[in-house]
């Protein structure tokens, strides 16, 4: 179980969390262990979180447009820490233009509105093996 | 399958049921629909239904066919009445749209009070009939563009806001006695209604006679749904009151809550539970004004709605058209009001942000078409259509303007205002509107067994409804069992991405520089005096709408006063559960 223990964050002031709630069901369901973060976490609070749960992968959930300001700085935040193999992806609304300069920034993929949660749990099982 | 049946109508002895036709009708009206359930099942027989479920999107279940025999008992009186009367079923207008249309009033705002500025203007001068503005998350909040939780969020949900400096531009050029103004704010909302009345005074406005306007300030649904609370819930209930208090002595004309269904059903919840929770938020209101000391006749006329307009047509109508009927009893029954302003339920309407597609963008035009016609049909006094592009940015000034002509063609060309009601007295519709009543007495019943809405809020009683619908609705479109265009069916494999409003994190800066010359050029003793004031007042039972005024014109930000206030309320976390 260990090797399977996701946090789902909602970093910055967005209250939306249907999505980022949604995709933790799904993924509790799929046999994740799923730790949700609650609204409105600094990039330093989600870091923090995620080393000290020891979670294999991160996903954020971001609508209000605040992505490219705070998903880099959890990244950082995270190699900083030693902990870079922590996958991160993003989830949310977030503008075609902006996703190339994520993954470059180290999120590991990004999901769009409509995706299907079966989608989420099979790039999951697929990138942590 | 049905998420949630609604409750069966209360069965009345058949000698007590009032009924328009005679025994010797119902009789013949009975034989003619055995006749038609044996011919539908011959039908069927021969062609089955071709899908496994006709439910609402709500997954409502929805009668084949509703006769006369079925809606007999409906009273086309106490139950459907005329329009301008109680139970207002029919609409609140005697005369309905032909005393005037519904108020176009499009939801906008973006980067600086300046860009927000030229917006506004911008959709006047087309046509539109009042503002409504949208504010960046950090003023929602309470937060200072400076703030460290501001990094990122700076114009990029609405307009920044941090001091009455920012408001003076906002309202530039326009004057605050011809428009009316909604102002989507909640935790914050006195805060923001004093700079509005702050600039009016600026203007030489009689504020007592000529501002009008709608404040959201409806802080129940921020717990339930959007989450954009501050405060714990018993102090956030005392803020609303002192505005309730100081808005009927002072803005007569002001609507100081517009109680919310929209976030509810953003959030995933049904289309009964939408209508339930918001009237039962609306009681609670009522409850905490009667406890404060205010007379329900004062206040209750002032208490507005706003509800979402989703996909599914005759639900929607039918949900509208209960708001009201449910709205009259409870406020006469429960409350004993005795102006017929009391009883009567006035809503905005949004049509469904979250029905919108990011696949095939251009369709979501049809979906909000479809929205707002029922809006319309279900009485809406004011109305926002959403822009094509909604669901991947802030709008376009291209397609802000298709979203309103949508609005315009509904109310020039296609002829649906020129008659009041007219789906009232269809058989189908008044069932619909039926089930929606007794199913939120049912809500009523639960939620008052919980000791009250702040109590079931507590408990997590209607998050969890919520969220339980949500997910059900979710699963429904990952089987398949439900359909979204262009999402799970009828998909294009490679798609032209859309141009979108793209607001630059730049923006940031220049507001940041704004806010410091500000702190500068004001006061800084008055600045220290009027908080000071208003935290003392906070802790005592004065009202704190006249201090947070003080506060304003002194150039207080929204920051300031909001700390003030966090000092003496303290802040709410809710727990993390999904």
């Amino acid at each position: 179980m260990a090797g399977r223990r996701i946090l789902i964050a909602k970093p910055g002031l967005d209250g939306h969390d249907r999505g980022a709630k949604i995709v933790a069901r799904a993924l509790r369901d799929a046999g994740f262990e799923v730790i949700y973060s609650g609204l409105r976490q600094t990039p330093q609070m989600v870091a923090a979180a995620a080393v000290q749960e020891d979670v294999k992968a991160v996903g954020l959930s971001i609508l209000s447009g605040a992505h490219n300001a705070l998903l880099p700085e959890i990244t950082q935040l995270l190699a900083e820490q030693g902990a870079d193999d922590i996958l991160v992806f993003a989830g949310g609304i977030i503008p075609d233009q902006d996703i190339e300069t994520l993954k470059e920034a180290g999120v590991d993929a990004v999901f769009l509105p409509g995706t299907n949660t079966q989608d989420i749990v099979d790039y999951l099982n697929d990138r942590l093996g | 399958m049905a998420i949630k049946d609604p409750p069966k109508p209360v069965e009345i002895a058949d000698e007590k049921k009032p009924s328009v036709y005679t025994d010797e009708a119902l009789a013949i009206l009975s034989a003619a629909r055995e006749g038609w359930e044996t011919s539908a099942r011959q039908a069927f027989e021969k062609r089955p239904p071709w899908k496994g479920d006709f439910t609402t999107v709500s997954s409502m279940d929805v009668p084949h066919l509703v006769t006369a025999e079925q809606t007999a008992d409906i009273d086309p009186l106490r139950e459907i009445g005329v329009p301008g009367e109680f139970p207002f079923t029919r609409g609140i207008h005697p005369s309905g749209y032909r005393g005037r249309a519904w108020t176009m009033r499009q939801f906008a705002g973006f980067g600086t009070a300046t860009d927000t500025n030229e917006r506004f203007k911008y959709l006047l001068e087309h046509g539109q009939h009042g503002l409504s503005v949208a504010f960046h998350l950090p003023t929602l909040y309470g937060y200072d563009s400076d703030h460290e939780m501001a990094k990122g969020e700076v114009g990029k949900c609405g307009v920044a806001i941090d001091t009455l400096a920012d408001m003076e531009v906002l309202f530039d050029g326009i004057p605050l006695n011809e428009v009316t103004t909604s102002m989507t704010i909640n935790s914050t909302a006195p805060i923001l209604l004093a700079m509005y009345l702050a600039v009016a005074e600026q203007q030489g406005v009689d504020i007592r006679r000529d501002v009008s306007g709608t404040l959201q300030n409806d802080i129940l649904k921020e717990y339930i749904a959007q989450k954009e609370y501050i405060f714990p819930p018993r102090p956030s209930m005392r803020l609303i009151t002192d505005q309730f208090a100081f808005a009927s002595e002072h803005v007569p004309r002001w609507n100081t809550i517009s109680i919310s269904g929209y976030h509810i059903r953003e959030a995933g919840s049904t289309a009964l539970q939408e209508l339930a929770f918001t009237l039962r938020d609306g009681v609670e209101y009522v409850q905490y004004g009667i406890d404060a000391g205010l007379d329900v006749d004062d206040f209750a006329p002032r208490l507005s709605f706003f509800f979402n307009s989703h996909n599914d047509f005759f639900e929607e109508i039918a949900k509208f058209r209960a708001a009201r009927r449910v709205w009259a009893t409870v406020m006469r029954e429960r409350f004993d009001t005795q102006r017929p302003r009391s009883s009567m339920c006035r809503f905005h309407t949004q049509t469904a942000g979250c029905s919108l597609t990011a696949q095939q963008p251009y369709n979501n035009v049809v979906r909000t078409t479809v929205q707002a016609l029922a809006a319309v049909l279900g009485g809406t006094q004011s109305l926002h259509t959403n822009a094509l592009d909604e669901t991947l940015a802030l709008p376009t000034e291209e397609n802000a303007r298709i979203a309103l002509r949508t609005q315009q063609i509904l109310a020039h060309e296609s002829g649906v205002i020129n008659t009041i009601d007219p789906l009232g007295g269809s058989y189908f519709v008044e069932e619909m509107t039926r089930r929606m009543v007794d199913g939120t007495f049912e809500y009523f019943r639960q939620i008052d067994e919980l000791g009250g809405m702040v109590e079931a809020i507590e408990a997590g009683y209607p998050q969890r409804e919520i969220m339980d619908a949500a997910f059900r609705y979710q699963r429904a479109l990952e089987t398949g069992e439900k359909k979204m265009v262009g999402v799970n069916d009828f998909v294009l494999e490679e798609e032209e991405p859309l141009e979108t409003l793209y607001i630059s994190d730049d923006l940031a800066v220049e507001q940041v520089a704004q806010l410091s010359r500000t702190r500068e050029s004001r006061d800084a003793g008055a600045v220290g005096r009027t908080l000071d004031a208003l935290k003392k007042g906070a802790a005592a039972e004065e009202n704190t709408m006249p201090l947070i005024l003080d506060c304003v014109r002194a150039y207080c930000s929204v920051g300031e006063i909001s700390d003030a206030l966090r000092d003496v309320y303290g802040a709410y976390e809710e727990p993390a559960v999904f």
